[in-house]
């Protein structure tokens, strides 16, 4: 397989010139710069009246897309005055050594100044990466995300486990596997708990559950209805439990080596990891990418169009009316419950799927530009 | 007594159980009352008259689970029949609730289930 092999080692499986505004306020500037380039924007809420582990979180996601190995190179859009700063997100950046640069609204003077120079800036920055080339590399420098959205009964039948057998076969390679959704472990963390390499690690992911489902019940409500939800009810998922149960099939066998937080950086050490996550499916994408994932496997049953700006999203159902009616969005159909193939024949089928898309091939979500981005936020803004 | 289906393939059935232990099996098509579905549970055939449509996706009994019996799929407890529930019933949230992330349970000062 091709990548972009940076100047710190790390691997691209695309080529990206972002522009990453640090808060709501230049989000405009920044998307207007995107459009006249041609170019990759990030669609941030927040950066603006947040403090503590918040503020913190904002930021590390940020400096994480940036640092993301997809992207080559960075133009940081910032209005000035908020919390998270845009010299300290470029620079926090720049130590990849790859290309970033940073504008302030309020420094060069509004709107269309700021739309100038940014223009100038990323214009020199998409001829500059242009020059880039892909290089052979090897398949144990990926860091491949999973992520289950709009599940149905196929999706614990069928896709999850034919991504499963992906996660495995990528594990054997020397590869990485980040999955999410500590909600959608509600139910079914003790199986995962017992495949975790050390006592350390099971209690981490016991707490995460714990922690998430006390913040539910803290709600005073059934958690059945925001999750599972009324399109997972519809689709034959009857609890939590059930949708949960599901869901880790598609965490293939291998042991747990981690549980990490929400954006941070997945270890370069080969096997599966958990990150930390809400069970909102952008939030969790953007937190594993934010980590250093460079692919993304999305398993659906009921049907999703979803993508990201920075990383293919590769999505694949197992429901056979789903990708009848959704076939523009849905990339991989597993023939598996109309009795055309098996499970294992279906992951082989997916495995090398995953290897065009990152040589180059576009998924559906990119070619459709689903560019989704959403921040997971720790409390509400002061 | 309706007809009876069965039909083969790599999931082979118009319906499939997933673990020896499960006491509901999952319709692969949308499957009429008063049809006679056979299954294959671990080794053991079951045949089972359905009492309601089961649409593709949703889940049947595979015996009667009585009220607060637990349903299990895959092996493991999925939720808890809130009444009783007949052998060939459809099982889905009318009759059966979850056992985690009850904030409700806890206003009215009900039990919380803790199952792990």
């Amino acid at each position: 397989m091709f990548g972009y092999v940076r100047s710190n080692g790390g691997v691209g499986v695309r080529n990206h010139v972002i522009v990453l505004p640090t808060v709501i306020c230049s989000r405009v500037v920044a998307e207007r710069i995107a459009e006249i380039v041609g170019v990759v924007w990030i669609d941030n809420q927040h950066g603006c009246g947040q403090i503590g582990v918040d503020l913190e979180l904002t930021e590390r996601t940020l400096i994480g897309i940036g640092r993301n190995p997809n992207v080559a190179a960075v133009l940081v859009v910032g209005l000035g005055c908020e919390g998270v700063r845009p010299e300290k997100i470029a620079d926090k950046i720049a130590t990849t050594g790859k290309l970033v640069e940073h504008i302030v609204i309020r420094d060069v003077g509004g709107t269309l100044k700021a739309i100038e120079r940014g223009v100038s800036i990323t214009r020199k920055f998409i001829q500059e990466v242009s020059m880039l080339r892909r290089e052979e590399v090897d398949i144990s420098s990926i860091t491949l995300a999973l992520e289950c959205g709009g599940s149905d009964a196929t999706s614990g039948l069928v896709s999850n486990p034919v991504v499963g057998y992906v996660a495995d076969k990528l594990i054997d390679l020397g590869g990485r596997v980040v999955f999410s959704e500590t909600t959608e472990v509600i139910g079914a963390e003790h199986i995962l708990a017992r495949r975790a390499v050390s006592r350390e690690v099971a209690e981490k992911l016991l707490e995460v559950v714990r922690r998430v489902e006390e913040k539910a019940k803290s709600m005073k409500v059934d958690l059945r209805g925001g999750n599972p939800s009324p399109g997972n009810i519809q689709g034959g998922i009857t609890t939590i439990e059930e949708k949960s149960l599901g869901a880790i099939y598609k965490a293939g066998t291998k042991p747990l080596q981690g549980v990490l937080d929400y954006a941070e950086p997945i270890p370069s050490k080969s096997g599966l990891y958990f990150m930390d996550t809400p069970g909102q499916d952008i939030e969790s994408i953007i937190g594993m990418l934010a980590g250093g994932a460079q692919i993304v496997i999305f398993t659906t049953g009921r049907g999703t169009p979803v993508g990201s700006p920075i990383a293919p999203v590769i999505k694949i159902t197992g429901n056979p009316e789903t990708y009848k009616l959704m076939e523009e969005n849905i990339d991989f159909y597993a023939t598996v419950i109309e009795g055309k193939e098996t499970i294992q024949e279906a992951g082989e089928r997916l495995f090398n799927e995953m290897i065009e898309v990152i040589n180059g091939k576009p998924t559906k979500a990119e070619a459709l530009r689903h560019w989704e981005f959403a921040i997971h936020k720790l409390v509400s803004t002061f | 007594m309706g007809m009876s289906v069965f039909c083969s393939g790599v999931f082979g059935r118009v319906a499939v159980v997933l673990h020896k232990g499960d006491n509901v099996a999952t319709a692969l098509m949308n499957l009429c009352r008063g049809c006679e579905v056979v299954v294959w549970r671990g080794g053991e055939e079951v045949r089972v008259v359905l009492l309601d449509d089961i649409p593709f996706g949703h889940k049947f009994a595979l015996e009667d689970i009585p009220q607060s019996g637990y349903v299990i799929k895959y092996g493991e407890i999925i939720g808890r029949a809130i009444r009783p529930i007949k052998r060939g019933e459809h099982v889905h949230v009318h009759n059966v609730e979850s056992l985690r992330g009850r904030g409700d349970l806890e206003v009215s000062g009900g039990e919380s289930v803790w199952v792990c």
